[in-house]
């Protein structure tokens, strides 16, 4: 049963892929692009029902399907969804539409690439999928071909290209390790690498998990090797931002995990969570600081995502079935929040005809319905009740002081409340400030570009008033099968 | 393992092979051309492919030839060729703009160098007789990293930064070789293809560039700050 989902799961995008290609033309690339996201999100959720069950190695051990992988699947599969609806009706702004067919194409292939990587059980194989990724949104970012995103295109491959080469390194070092212990020639699963890790030399141990944490810390955007990340995510177009933000990043934090989950319960662990949580807090703290005074829209919402990516971070660091739990819920609310986020930025970027925070006002007045989703997005992107966002969040504040991580707390909860002015301040500018000079074209009322948005804060809402005692479970099965239940 | 007994001739003959690699990156450091980059590089991958048969021959891993094979084609052929189409398209002859002159990138290589080998130190707990190819492996696999993001940061032009991209990974290819060579051959074949790939993507970048931002230097990239 499960191996038969996961390959309607591989095989949907795929199947859009081929049929964007094929056909060229740009109605039909967005119906099956559409067709495969909404196929994905709905065999997702049996997929992740399923392996709560017990894991499944498939494929001679090449793929591993667990709840942690499915979970992330999960994630990736509701930007997926959203997003491909949404491009629909942003796509055609852009009034490129010979090339639509491809852009689907990539879309697709970059949807496929991360649900790949979530399922590999080899951390070889895993390296080569998250490279994958890399090489196919590159092209996504660059899609509008101007000076500033083919530069920011630029800037992504190279630092993500030499950040994760890092996390190459890491591997071999990992693999060479283990060999001591199960013999020169093995396969490089979780398991084996978790199994040997307590035999292997400590420094070692630890030096290869620091190049692992560089290396997929760059892909995930963790501060201070993000530098890629505000270009790429604020160049692309609304649509691939919100997948680069909501899907990409939680696929790299899954490898991040991984890892840890490797080195937990060695003499190293101790050390290897500390040094998780100083890299979150210290993302945390430079997103903020860049929140505070920033100007272009997107930029902003790409700075919120290195926070977020910190909290993700610190809640794996703390480390505990409730640090787990924060984190795994953390994605999913970040996944929908950001989406919303970023629909809301380009409907807003695309009216006003700007990237610039100042250019953009009286959203109110230009979009009365999305208008107001977007600025309960913001709220709740800010970490405040009742969305689900500050339910993760607390969740987090609670692993830390259990963990015992109490200035990290501290300074974490002086910049929550930060972070809740200052973004929010953005948005008072936007919504009720003066206009300046120049026409305000409000954009054409489209379904496709309104439905999304609903679509993120529904859940946001019911998922913040009320924990599905489910998840709980889940959670625990997760940090179950990852951490290996010690710590 | 197959390094715990190794002789002195096949010892001497990896170090040989590893630390030529190594000279040839501080050619690439210390050069200005970029016909000679890509030159430099193009040895270093034979020299791989070299070290991968010669480890291959020695450890009784038959599948390491068909890697020495691979990488000689890949990276000793393909890989040199699509750079110089790159470098001829691009009508850039020599790196004009760098961060520091030649001569003192070499000399913080050199430091770099040093420093890699205390890392390696501290990392291997080997006493036996291999001791010293393990360190040498592990330095090297280190300071062919730490070279290449020097290459990265000092340079300015596509191309030097693609090589560089390639030096690192080089690294690691080599010092695998010497350390893990019993590692599956699909994942290497994979990585393989994999860097072919790469290279592909950012040949079609660099064109991208030269038609919309209008320079291949990464010191004009500039407007997206902050």
């Amino acid at each position: 049963m499960g191996q038969q989902l996961l390959s309607i799961l591989l095989l949907a995008p795929l199947a859009a892929i081929v049929v964007s290609l094929l056909s060229r033309r740009a109605s039909s690339a967005e119906y099956a692009t559409v067709t495969a996201a909404i196929i994905d999100l709905l065999v997702s959720i049996p997929l992740l029902l399923r392996t709560l069950s017990g894991s499944l190695i498939l494929a001679h051990g090449y793929v591993l399907l667990d709840p942690f992988g499915a979970w992330v699947i999960l994630c990736i599969s509701i930007v997926y969804a959203l997003s491909s609806v949404y491009a629909v009706g942003y796509m055609r702004l852009l009034n490129e539409e010979e090339r639509l067919p491809v852009f689907y194409a990539l879309f697709s292939g970059f949807a496929l690439t991360m649900q790949l990587a979530c399922v590999m059980n080899n951390a070889g194989v895993f390296w080569i999928a998250i490279e994958l990724t890399t090489l196919v949104s590159t092209f996504l970012v660059g899609f509008e071909r101007e000076a500033e995103s083919t530069e920011a295109a630029w800037k992504y491959i190279v630092v993500v290209s030499g950040g994760i080469s890092l996390a190459l390194l890491g591997t071999v070092l990992f693999y060479w390790g283990s060999s001591f212990v199960l013999g020169p020639s093995y396969a490089m699963t979780w398991a084996a690498l978790r199994q040997s890790a307590p035999q292997v030399y400590p420094p070692l141990l630890l030096v290869s998990f620091l190049l692992v944490l560089v290396g997929y810390g760059t892909k995930a955007g963790l501060a201070p090797m993000h530098t890629w990340l505000p270009d790429a995510h604020s160049e692309s177009p609304a649509p691939v931002s919100a997948m680069l933000s909501g899907a990409l990043l939680n696929a790299s934090m899954l490898g991040i995990a991984r890892f840890l989950g490797v080195v937990t319960g060695t003499s190293v662990s101790r050390f290897a969570h500390a040094a998780v949580v100083g890299l979150g807090i210290f993302s945390f703290v430079i997103a903020v600081l860049f929140i505070v005074r920033q100007t272009g829209i997107k930029r902003l919402m790409a700075y919120s995502s290195i926070e977020h990516i910190g909290v993700q971070a610190l809640g794996l660091g703390f480390g505990g079935p409730l640090g787990m739990a924060g984190t795994l819920y953390h994605m999913l609310n970040h996944s929908l929040n950001k989406s919303l986020m970023f629909y809301g930025a380009g409907n807003a970027m695309r009216a006003d005809r700007s990237k610039e925070i100042r250019n953009i006002r009286h959203v109110l007045k230009v979009f009365p319905v999305s208008g107001i989703l977007w600025l309960l997005g913001a709220v709740g992107i800010a970490g405040a009740p009742p969305f689900a966002l500050f339910l993760s969040e607390f969740t987090v504040l609670r692993a830390g002081i259990g963990g015992g991580y109490l200035w990290v707390v501290i300074v974490f909860a002086i910049f929550l409340i930060i972070v809740f002015i200052g973004f929010l301040s953005h948005f008072r500018t936007m919504y009720f400030d003066e206009a300046p000079e120049g026409e305000i074209v409000p954009l054409p009322w489209t379904a496709w570009r309104t439905l999304p948005m609903w679509l993120a804060i529904l859940p946001l809402l019911v998922f913040g008033l009320w924990w599905p005692h489910g998840l709980w479970n889940i959670f625990h099965q997760v940090f179950l099968s990852v951490m290996g239940g010690g710590q | 393992m197959f390094l715990a007994h190794i002789n002195s001739l096949q010892a001497s003959i990896f170090s040989s092979l590893a630390i030529l690699s190594l000279l040839l990156t501080f050619v690439m450091l210390g050069s200005h051309w970029l016909k000679n980059y890509v030159y430099a590089f193009a040895g270093q991958s034979w020299l791989i492919a070299a070290l991968s048969a010669s480890v291959g021959y020695f450890s009784g891993y038959k599948e390491l030839y068909a890697i020495a094979v691979l990488t000689a084609l890949f990276r000793g052929l393909v890989l040199p060729w699509l750079l110089m189409r790159i470098v001829g398209r691009l009508n850039v002859k020599r790196e004009i703009h760098s961060v520091l002159q030649s001569s003192s990138s070499l000399v913080i290589g050199a430091c770099v160098v040093m420093f890699a080998f205390v890392i390696a130190n501290h990392m291997s707990r080997q006493r036996q007789g291999a001791a010293h190819v393990v360190i040498l492996a592990l330095t090297i696999m280190l300071s062919m990293k730490f070279l290449g993001f020097l290459m990265l940061s000092v340079r300015d032009e596509a191309v030097s930064q693609i090589l560089a991209l390639l030096v690192l990974e080089n690294g690691i290819f080599l010092g695998s070789q010497i350390l893990v060579p019993g590692m599956p051959l699909l994942i290497e074949i994979v990585i393989l293809f994999d860097l072919l790939i790469v290279v592909a993507c950012f040949g079609m970048l660099v064109r991208f560039l030269v038609v919309h931002a209008g320079t291949t230097s990464s010191r004009e990239l500039n407007r997206l700050v902050g």
